[in-house]
């Protein structure tokens, strides 16, 4: 499986990175030779094979919807990179 | 005092030969002194170290401590520890200071172990040599121009020259035990959902599991004792009664059924890794168990399988790094996709890039059915194998690493090969299974592991096969020159 630039360039957009020139003809390299090792997997035949969505077939475990967290929003805050009357701040995004 | 197992420093602690001050000071100035050579340590927490000395102190002069009261260790920095960055070996978060512990990091720290530091490691333990850290690499103790293996890197390098007594380290591939095979320590991977992932900052939430990085196996099991256990704030974490690990570390080996499986003698393997491997099992032979050849048939499938699964994994992961609640954040961003796309690109280094853009592409429309499902279907077959093999055979075994510690930089211009490092240790993350590396015969002076896989929740079983082998043998008990 062999990505071109253009691949590449919108799996960066996709995944919020910013790629220049020079590393998207690294990343085209590299992405192609680890998904080349991913294609081994189509050596095997798995029709007819349950997917595992958990190591041990658990099911998802539900707890009771009830508050038992204490407002920590101070201290969540304190290390945010910026904000103000406890709230964060992002360049505007609506006009 | 550093050459001393936990059980014999608990022993001395108890009766006052030293105290838990001392003993910190102690490895405080070891660090101070060695780390520079290893760089296995990325923060050190001189103060709050000698102050949980002092309260493990009062509690042994009480009488009220357990078997790691007073016990330095060192967390490695995956581990969320309040008021302490957490940098998960990453400039995204070489400014976070965690506002709160880990689930591990409470237990230990309720049985009264001393945090010495956070230890180095893989950039969001992604990596097989500790080489994507952002802050260098660590260094092999036994040779320092060669990598200690990783991610849990620094934390092997920190246990193998005595900077501490034993270290927390994560497994998603082989993490914990292929770094334990390179500097010659005993590591232990439990079943997954035994240890609470709580606090532990998520790569691949499947297969991640944290454990326990130690001298010995006797010590392992003190603290996976302290380690294992029910967290309802994990939800995967599994709610099932913990055993007395050390009860059962002295039971007879006698008609042991050891698997050796096929694929894991095959072409790639060190010659050398080889023979150290065989001479370790006809050591278990000694001592009554019995051996035969089985095979997982699809374990070659498994490195292949774990690069869609782990990326795809990550790249969900790390969508919560976006430059806005906590992190690196850029400066001046034109605009929100700015904000998120400069804080990403300048906060993760390129392997964490690489794994991020294999697992959008994976998950991207039109790809899901060719690779994650068809991965997950693999994985299925995967643990498959080790359900058929064991209803056979007690344990399998085989090498942790296909080689000893490579040079430094011998694997960094080719993802791929260094991917294969993680060759034998795979399977057991994506079957979730417990797995452990101990020492075994050195290669041209460097160290080896012996991998052992179980059956789900038998850590008390692998904790002591390998407290036997240990007990008749002395590989364990090596220590790299200039750090004795």
């Amino acid at each position: 499986m062999s990505l071109d630039r253009s691949d590449v360039e919108k799996i960066a957009h996709l995944a919020r990175l910013a790629v220049n020139a020079e590393e998207v003809t690294a990343y085209t390299r590299d992405l192609s030779e680890i998904l080349d090792l991913v294609a081994q997997m189509n050596n095997l035949d798995t029709g007819g094979v349950e997917p595992m969505a958990h190591p041990l077939h658990m099911a998802q475990r539900l707890r009771a919807d009830d508050v038992t967290e204490t407002d920590q929003r101070e201290l969540f805050q304190s290390i945010a990179p910026l904000t103000e009357r406890g709230l964060y701040l992002v360049p505007k995004v609506i006009d | 005092m550093h050459t001393q197992t936990i059980t014999e420093l608990a022993a001395a602690l108890r009766v006052g030969t030293f105290s838990s001050v001392e003993l910190t000071h102690h490895y405080l100035e070891r660090i101070e002194r060695l780390d520079p050579r290893l760089n296995a340590f990325i923060t050190v927490v001189a103060d709050t170290a000698l102050e949980a000395a002092e309260q493990a102190d009062a509690r042994l002069r009480r009488n009220t401590g357990g078997p790691l009261t007073g016990i330095p260790i060192a967390h490695k920095d995956i581990f969320c520890t309040r008021g302490i960055r957490t940098s998960c070996g990453s400039r995204m978060l070489d400014n976070f200071v965690a506002p709160y512990d880990a689930g591990l990091v409470e237990r230990l720290q309720a049985a009264g172990a001393v945090v010495l530091g956070k230890t180095n490691m893989d950039e969001f333990a992604m990596g097989s040599s500790n080489e994507t850290s952002f802050y260098g690499p660590a260094h092999n103790p036994w040779a320092l121009n060669s990598v200690p293996g990783g991610s849990s890197g620094g934390s092997a390098a920190a246990v193998a020259a005595r900077l501490c007594a034993a270290a927390t380290g994560t497994d998603t591939g082989g993490s914990i035990r292929q770094p334990a095979a390179m500097c010659g320590i005993t590591g232990i991977k439990p079943t997954y959902g035994r240890v609470s992932r709580y606090g532990m900052i998520a790569f691949a939430s499947s297969l991640d599991q944290g454990g326990p990085m130690t001298r010995s196996a006797a010590d392992a099991a003190l603290l996976l004792q302290a380690m294992a256990g029910f967290d309802p704030r994990d939800s995967t974490c599994v709610d099932r009664a913990v055993p007395d690990y050390t009860a059962s570390l002295g039971e007879d080996l006698h008609g042991l059924r050891i698997g050796l499986p096929k694929e894991y003698f095959g072409a790639g393997l060190d010659p050398g890794v080889a023979r150290s491997v065989e001479q370790a099992i006809a050591e278990l032979e000694g001592l009554g168990a019995v051996v035969r050849e089985i095979s997982l048939p699809n374990s070659p499938l498994s490195v292949p399988t774990y690069y869609v699964v782990a990326p795809a994994e990550c790249s969900s992961n790390l969508a919560r790094y976006d430059g806005v609640r906590f992190g690196h954040r850029c400066t001046e961003p034109q605009d929100l996709e700015d904000l998120y796309k400069r804080s990403r690109t300048e906060g993760f280094g390129a392997e964490v890039k690489r794994r991020i853009m294999i697992g959008t592409y994976v998950l991207s429309a039109g790809y899901y059915d060719a690779y994650y499902l068809k991965a997950q279907r693999l994985r299925h077959l995967i643990s498959e194998d080790f359900r058929r093999a064991f209803a056979e055979v007690e344990v399998i075994m085989g090498p942790t690493a296909p080689t000893p510690a490579f040079e430094l930089g011998a694997k960094t211009g080719d993802p791929v090969s260094m991917y294969l490092s993680d060759i034998y240790t795979i399977a057991a993350n994506l079957a979730g299974l417990p797995a452990m590396s101990i020492p075994v015969a050195p290669v041209e002076g460097k160290p080896v592991g012996l991998q052992i896989v179980s059956d789900y929740f038998t850590e008390a079983r692998l904790l002591n096969i390998a407290h036997r082998l240990q007990q008749a043998t002395d590989w364990h008990l090596a220590t790299p020159e200039g750090f004795a």
